[in-house]
């Protein structure tokens, strides 16, 4: 089920003309027609959870927007894609930018907004010429600027370029970025639905999200809700990256099991190499890790799907997390250690420095990890570090804290004894730098041949 | 105008009546004693400081009376505002303090610990912490990082490596001037204060940079080896200034002053702040007006010592724990050092044996 990439091969969509001509636009122009709470309803109907990792309910979000008389409204979209692993957003923006103005056309309506903004990762300095020409080419036909469609209504996008930090992408921190300041997250509340960018109330949704609204607003929120499970309902993008065979931008309506979704032809097509699973991260990098075992079944033994119900069944003890989509797979030869270590020193980099557990934590996991790795730890460090992800985790203003502590907690947590053994073994675990095998996958032993 | 709401909110089982919009912390401040959570980054005096040092982390038990249920997370106590009914976890939860010694101890695992030769030892914020609510060892066992000393201004010199980053001089300089120039670069922890291109700073009150600052990051260069905290007598005094109120407090050593700084609270905190002039000129007595002896908060060495108009802090325990704690043994029965009645700051020179015979009171 195809919704937001259903034009995506069709040649020249990233231009007006060619989008113009399967079907774009057309949800401005029902749009229009409604009024901005009949969107808001429609948007609540569908049941669309922020896709940018959290899965808070869209609607929710933009009923609880703040409309006191003669302040103005605000709605940025979070391009900050910077989590280790996704890569969702940016196939959007690069390849279909207009699905994504269109989406910000719709939603700035509905809340709202005159002014809209989006903050593009510093990294992604291509795509911001392709959003800026599709804004161009959007305004040049009526889209966009004073009184579209004869409607009243004024609205300008914006694009701002971040300065390359993880840390922006958090939703205070990007609109203190966005106000010219050090990106560092504000102390909530308040919340930005109340003061937010320019202490004025706003909205903040991932690149997905707001592109999401468009298929809401063609369809109609009713029947959008009943693609998907239960609360997960309307299609996701994932990005695949790692040990399979075709790594790439999926897009499912959630229905699929874990297990159809690496090993079938028509997703991922199976671990790369004929190797074995080991292990998985199922949401972008601050997620828990989960081994083979715990990833295709439930603690319980029921068959665990690609959605957000099932993904965090059982928790952080024996669940993870479907986070922003960064699905990111693992071989019986890569080393978790060395992947936790990786990981640590990215949160220790991204580290805004404001509250000090996470300034100081975060570089203190890393070195102890770095020492592992490269066969220096002792046992106690092990312990050490639980406790340390323990004194981080919730301790912190914002979620970075929490996304730093997460894989080493779970990396501990499901892969003990790889981390005692590379205590055990400093030299041999240096030589052959992947840890232990004995996680994969028992079932799916690629055929011999 | 109506009559702004007062709130009922029980710190530690004390319950107190505070003004809707009063802080968690800043009601325990009015009840004072241990209940009250040490903060290192907030300071009432600036606006948008605080929960950054997440030392002040407490355990909210009751929402309010309207939603009673409990907050998920531990809160900043100085940046989270009470609601009516809301019950209030410090020191009688054992989550609250484990957090809290988690973050004493990573507080100090990039502190260089140099104690032995920093000027502020004696009222050091975070040796205050770290005593009270630290751990006696440390765990980490890797290189500590490190800056190279700076000088910002002519009277004020840097020292970055003791900075434990509570941006209350960040704070201070954006808000007594109106450039930015005082501010952060890079991030995480090898965040650094520093100034606009490596600037001075030439405003006239950028002098209380130095008086906001925890730990011995920020020091006078006037006052740099000069002399220990704990041997110099501070002295309230003022003067007649044209920049500023001119209240200071003086800490002197016989007739010599080695030091101006602002008056602080009992919290530790700038009661008013003070020009560069006064700070770093006025090193004379004669340009000073005595007023008499300062009382010391428990942020000082010297409130441990010999010296009248000691503030005491008030002490809680029986509401706390809801009963007089049961001694196992009174000390006080069986000896006469230290008895409770004798005032410690009212001895002269160093206490002896003999300062505490009965008959020596008649």
């Amino acid at each position: 089920m195809k919704l937001l990439l259903e034009h995506a091969h069709v040649e020249g969509i990233r231009y007006y003309d060619a989008y113009r001509k399967n079907g774009g636009y057309r949800a401005v122009e029902k749009a229009f027609k409604m009024t901005p709470d009949e969107i808001v309803e429609e948007v609540k109907k569908s049941g669309l959870r922020g896709r940018g990792g959290a899965g808070f309910p869209t609607g929710m979000k933009w009923s609880f927007l703040a409309k006191p008389e003669g302040i103005p409204r605000h709605l940025v979209c979070n391009a900050d894609e910077s989590e280790p692993g996704t890569f969702k957003d940016r196939y959007l923006m690069e390849f279909i930018p207009h699905l994504l103005i269109e989406g910000l056309i719709v939603s700035s309506f509905a809340l709202g907004s005159n002014a809209t903004y989006i903050y593009i990762r510093g990294e992604y300095a291509w795509i911001v010429d392709i959003l800026e020409q599709a804004i161009t080419e959007a305004k040049n036909n009526g889209w966009l600027g004073k009184n579209i469609l004869n409607s009243g209504f004024d609205c300008e996008i914006y694009v701002q370029r971040g300065a390359g930090a993880y840390i922006c992408g958090e939703e205070t921190a990007l609109i203190e970025s966005l106000e010219g300041k050090r990106g560092n997250p504000r102390i909530k509340p308040p919340f930005p639905a109340i003061q937010g960018l320019w202490m004025r109330p706003t909205v903040v949704n991932n690149v997905e999200t707001l592109a999401a609204v468009v298929p809401i607003l063609n369809m109609g929120g009713e029947a959008y809700s009943k693609i998907g499970v239960g609360r997960s309902t309307g299609t996701k993008l994932l990005s695949v990256c790692g040990n399979v065979k075709k790594p790439g931008i999926y897009e499912i309506d959630m229905t699929q099991s874990v297990e159809e979704f690496i090993f079938s032809d028509e997703y991922c097509g199976g671990i790369a190499n004929g190797k074995k699973l080991k292990a998985c991260i199922p949401g972008g990098s601050s997620v828990p890790i989960l081994p083979a075992n715990l990833l295709l079944k439930t603690a319980k033994g029921e068959t665990r799907y690609m959605n957000y119900e099932s993904l965090s069944d059982g928790g952080f003890a024996t669940g993870s997390m479907m986070g922003s989509g960064g699905f990111i797979v693992f071989d019986e030869d890569q080393c978790v250690v060395r992947h936790t270590m990786t990981l640590a020193r990215f949160y220790n980099h991204e580290s805004c420095g404001q509250c000090s557990p996470c300034r100081e934590g975060t570089g203190w996991m890393y070195k102890i990890l770095k020492n592992i790795e490269y066969g220096k730890g002792k046992m106690s460090d092990i312990d050490l570090l639980w406790d340390i992800q323990r004194k981080i985790e919730g301790n912190t203003i914002c979620p970075l804290g929490d996304a730093a502590a997460w894989p080493v907690a779970a990396a501990i947590r499901h892969f003990r004894d790889e981390f005692e053994w590379h205590v055990l073994n400093p030299e041999e675990s240096q030589k052959r730098n992947f840890g232990l095998a004995h996680y994969a996958d028992p079932i799916h032993v690629p055929a011999v041949g | 105008m109506s009559e702004q709401p007062k709130f009922k909110v029980t710190i530690d089982n004390i319950t107190i009546e505070v003004p809707a919009g009063t802080t968690i912390l800043n009601a325990a401040r009015m009840i004072g004693g241990d209940v009250t959570p040490p903060a290192m980054c907030y300071y009432s005096k600036l606006e948008g400081s605080g929960g950054k040092c997440r030392t002040c982390l407490v355990e909210v038990s009751k929402g309010s009376e309207k939603d009673p249920r409990p907050m998920p997370k531990l809160v900043a106590s100085c940046r989270t505002t009470v609601m009516d009914g809301m019950e209030v976890k410090n020191i009688t939860s054992d989550k609250v303090l484990d957090a809290r010694k988690g973050v004493v101890e990573m507080l100090l695992i990039n502190h260089p610990l140099d104690c032995p030769v920093c000027d502020q030892a004696g009222e050091c914020h975070l040796q205050d912490l770290s005593y009270e609510h630290g751990a006696s060892g440390t765990r980490y066992e890797f290189d500590r990082r490190t800056f190279e000393k700076e000088d910002i201004g002519e009277y004020i010199q840097l020292h970055m490596t003791r900075c434990i980053l509570c941006y209350r001089c960040v704070f201070t300089a954006d808000q007594l001037t109106n450039k930015r120039e005082h501010g952060i670069l890079e991030r995480g922890d090898h965040a650094e204060i520093s100034t606009l291109l490596g600037k001075s700073l030439d405003n006239e009150f950028i002098g209380n940079v130095i008086d906001v600052c925890p730990v011995g990051a920020l020091t006078d260069k006037t006052f740099r080896f000069k002399n220990r905290v704990w041997f110099t007598k501070p002295v309230d005094a003022h003067r007649d200034c044209p920049t500023c109120s001119g209240k200071v407090r003086l800490w002197m050593r016989g007739d010599e002053v080695f030091r101006v700084t602002a008056r602080k609270d009992k919290w530790g905190e700038v009661e008013e702040w003070i020009c560069n002039d006064c700070r770093f000129h006025k090193k004379e007595v004669k340009d000073w007006v005595i007023e008499g002896p300062s009382r010391i908060d428990r942020h000082s060495v010297i409130s441990q010592g010999h010296y009248v108009d000691t503030v005491k802090q008030p002490v809680y325990i029986d509401r706390v724990i809801g009963k007089n704690p049961k001694l196992l043994l009174d000390i006080h029965k069986v000896s006469d050092v230290n008895r409770p009645d004798v005032d410690l700051s009212k001895i002269e020179g160093p206490a002896h044996s003999d300062d505490f015979k009965k008959n020596k009171d008649n």
